[in-house]
């Protein structure tokens, strides 16, 4: 437990900075915190012994643990519609941890999921993604952070994490600006920085990727020369629709409209009329099935607009499929096309084959499209953690950012100095007898670092 | 004069009824600035009606005993949940001909009856004990009310049915099938008129001509107004109060049942959460037309869904809430009891 936080006097509740030191603050709040501890285990002593026990078990178990423990904690939201996803992705990083026996360079290592979702809102909720990274922060056994699933819940943890420096890992998030100066808003990705290290990966490529790739397929598959593009006023699905118009406009598709939707409301009839008076040839919606992506679909086909209907990764999941129903994603409607960073699990090759065969063997399913991210999340901080010298969560980040050819479920590929994946792969899916169909890859092979 | 040209060529619809599909697009799909209002309108119309329905239950239990009825909206989500079920016990996937207007028939009737008996179970154990409490107790009992049913909306969600996709994830939204095509029942130019837009009219039309009668012209109603009026006077009438007002609960409710299902069959899509945004849409509108005023909450009705649809079609749609707030306020301020609404007596 010393080595691991890098420091040898008494702990109990310490929060250690990026290099292990602790500031005044943080001895202040730890000395409260231990006086709190003290006063409250004297009580319940003056109680019962036995309830003393109990009380103080947590704080001096884990010094006096002769096997060395380490924790991994992985937060997305599992209340709501993207819980088959991201129940997939759970079990992707469980994969991961059971492979090498829970075991790593002699530590055990400990794996908690954590839900970022309320029922209130049925999707990530901003409190709670706090309230998460706050308890994986406090918790000196945790040196690492999987999640989150959407980019909107980044940008809140992410400082959090990066002040108290514990590396975090995403699965999912593809949000361009949460990485890439330059690409979001002015003050990005610096903001999510407070240390001014990075101390976020993440293994799935990001959104100036995917939006691009998700017009080009528009302009030279789908032959589309104006296009009506939606989003949903979220981080993650107004970046990809910038991106999507960014690159309309630079390759001559004229873009006839470009608006916010409320995720909330009962329907968009009056707006599917406004397209349909705007004539486009595609309609590309920046959202998830969580902000109404499946109504949207419904109500372009009741509306009687037979067009194609282009959509990000954030709808490559079962949900949209049940939600939409299956009489508005046919084909003869105008068809449904998802773009997603990276292959669908049925065509992954090499390792990541082989994880589908074992996912599908121990859960009797084929994963959704992001388990195999989880996995490889998972896969790539127990390589970091092996190979750090001293497990502290310092070390830890040094480790995850020096991964280089790392030889993964998806190939082969290294984090670039930003912490973003060297992989470029994105595919194009439509949905045929209820079900994806992978159509073609798009956006070139991985970039030599 | 352009809402009348639409109201004849609504109608005209009607009558046309069953022509069938007309190629979207047709006319190289260049839509007319008179054809995109004319659309707007009917799309307006068609979710204010639906908006209309379930503000009348707001409306009379306001009327009546001075409660915002907030469970009144997860009541109705409820209600869709039962059509829902009902839909996937019975494994139908179209309604076409005679025996689909039965079932749809037989689906309305029995959601009604659902959420009329359920609204006045709720009465009956969460706001009849309160009747000499404050008007906050009664208030605070409705907003837990509320919370029961929405949680009730998430447990029902989780069943293990086809429609709810094997329960996998109760918190999901689920598909509605389209047992109603949105299919258009008619086209003149390139304005279409769905036949759901056609099945919004036939169901809130005849309920809002029979409520009317039922207030005007019978015992009942006469009971009911002589209650919202002065309940100690009515009781010395010999009037039943809380029979009476177990009546409107039942009426308001089995109301919002039919709406429910109108919705569910118009949008195709019922979530655990949409109760909240029928309520909160349904309430403003019983207040802007005057709450306790019945023909109010129908004007009101149609108002939102109306200036919805403009405000999405011919400004931005992120700007819709803050349009249909701030016409709310305007005309509260100007007319602090609504567009139809009486003199306040104290309220809550």
């Amino acid at each position: 437990m010393d080595e691991l936080l890098g420091q040898t006097e008494d702990t109990d509740f310490v929060v250690t900075g990026l290099d292990g030191s602790r500031t005044r603050a943080d001895r202040f709040v730890s000395l409260s915190f231990r006086v709190m501890i003290r006063r409250t285990a004297s009580i319940v002593a003056a109680l019962t012994g036995a309830a003393f026990l109990l009380a103080a078990a947590p704080v001096f178990a884990v010094q006096d643990a002769p096997n060395k423990k380490l924790k991994i904690v992985s937060s997305l939201p599992q209340t709501g519609s993207a819980n088959a996803q991201t129940t997939s992705i759970v079990n992707g990083i469980k994969m991961a941890i059971e492979e090498r026996g829970a075991m790593v360079d002699g530590f055990k290592i400990e794996f908690e999921a954590m839900d970022d979702a309320s029922p209130q809102k049925g999707n990530w909720d901003g409190q709670i993604e706090s309230a998460n990274a706050k308890r994986a922060i406090a918790d000196p056994a945790v040196v690492g952070y999987i999640g989150t699933y959407n980019s909107g819940a980044a940008k809140i943890s992410m400082p959090l994490l990066n002040k108290a420096g514990l590396v975090m890992v995403s699965p999912g998030n593809t949000a361009a600006g949460l990485t890439k100066p330059g690409l979001g808003e002015p003050n990005e990705p610096a903001v999510y920085r407070p240390s001014g290290k990075v101390s976020y990966f993440r293994v799935v490529p990001a959104d100036d990727i995917q939006g691009a790739v998700a017009c080009e397929f528009c302009r030279n598959d789908l032959k589309a020369t104006k296009v009506f593009i939606l989003h949903d006023r979220e981080l993650y699905g107004k970046g990809i629709a910038d991106v999507f118009k960014k690159t309309a406009e630079s390759t001559g598709v004229e873009v006839v409209g470009f608006e916010g939707i409320d995720a909330k409301a009962s329907n968009y009839r009056s707006l599917v009329t406004k397209i349909r008076a705007a004539a486009p040839d595609v309609v590309f919606f920046g959202g998830t099935t969580q902000t109404n992506a499946a109504q949207v679909l419904k109500d372009l086909r009741a509306g009687g607009a037979k067009i194609p209907f282009v959509s990000p990764d954030g709808t490559f999941e079962k949900a949209f499929i049940e939600a939409a129903g299956k009489d508005s994603v046919t084909k003869e409607q105008g068809g449904v096309y998802i773009t997603f960073g990276g292959v669908p699990s049925e065509m992954l090759t090499g390792i990541g084959a082989k994880f589908v065969k074992s996912y599908q063997a121990k859960y009797g399913e084929i994963p959704e499209a992001y388990a195999v991210y989880g996995y490889e999340a998972g896969c790539v901080l127990l390589d970091a953690i092996d190979r750090a010298e001293t497990k502290d969560r310092a070390a830890i980040i040094a480790a995850v950012a020096a991964t280089k050819d790392f030889n993964g479920a998806l190939g082969t590929w290294s984090f670039d100095e930003n912490g973003d994946t060297s992989i470029r792969t994105m595919s194009i899916n439509t949905i045929e007898d209820g079900a994806f169909k992978f159509v073609r890859t798009a956006g070139g092979a991985a970039k030599a670092k | 004069m352009q809402q009348s040209v639409a109201a004849a060529e609504f109608l005209a619809a009607c009558a046309l009824s069953r022509v069938d599909a007309v190629g979207a697009f047709a006319r190289d799909g260049l839509l007319s600035s008179q054809e995109v209002f004319t659309q707007q309108l009917v799309t307006g119309l068609s979710n204010g009606m639906i908006i209309a329905l379930i503000a009348i239950g707001y409306t009379m239990v306001y009327g009546i005993i001075e409660l915002i009825n907030f469970a009144h909206g997860d009541l109705c989500m409820l209600g869709a949940y039962f059509a829902l079920t009902v839909v996937g016990a019975l494994g139908v996937d179209q309604w076409a001909g005679t025996g689909g207007i039965m079932g749809l028939v037989m689906v309305l009737v029995g959601t009604a009856a659902f959420c009329g008996s359920l609204n006045w179970s709720i009465n009956r154990l969460a706001y009849r004990p309160l009747r000499k409490a404050s008007k906050l107790s009664l208030l605070v009992s409705a907003i837990g009310a509320s919370f029961i049913l929405v949680n009730l909306g998430l447990f029902w969600g989780g069943l293990p049915m086809d429609v709810f996709a094997d329960g996998t994830s109760s918190a999901a939204p689920k598909a509605f099938p389209a047992l109603v095509s949105a299919a258009p029942a008619a086209q003149i130019g390139d304005v279409i008129y769905s036949r759901t837009d056609l099945l919004v009219l036939c169901v809130t039309l005849p309920l809002m001509v029979a409520l009317t009668y039922l207030v005007r012209f019978t015992k009942l109603g006469k009971a009911m107004r002589a209650v919202a009026q002065n309940p100690t006077g009515a009781s010395l009438m010999g009037i039943d109060v809380e029979r009476v007002i177990g009546a409107s609960f039942f009426i308001g409710g089995s109301l919002g049942g039919f709406a429910t299902v109108v919705y569910s069959l118009y949008n195709q899509t019922v979530s655990f959460q949409m109760g909240y945004r029928m309520g909160m849409d349904a309430f403003i509108a019983a207040v802007l037309g005057g709450i306790g005023n019945l023909p109010g909450a129908v004007l009101g009705g149609i108002l939102i869904g109306v200036i919805r649809s403009m405000s999405d079609g011919y400004l931005e749609a992120r700007w819709t809430n803050t349009v249909v707030f701030g016409i709310l306020i305007l005309i509260l301020v100007f007319r602090p009891s609504g567009l139809l609404g009486a003199k306040l007596r104290e309220k809550v």
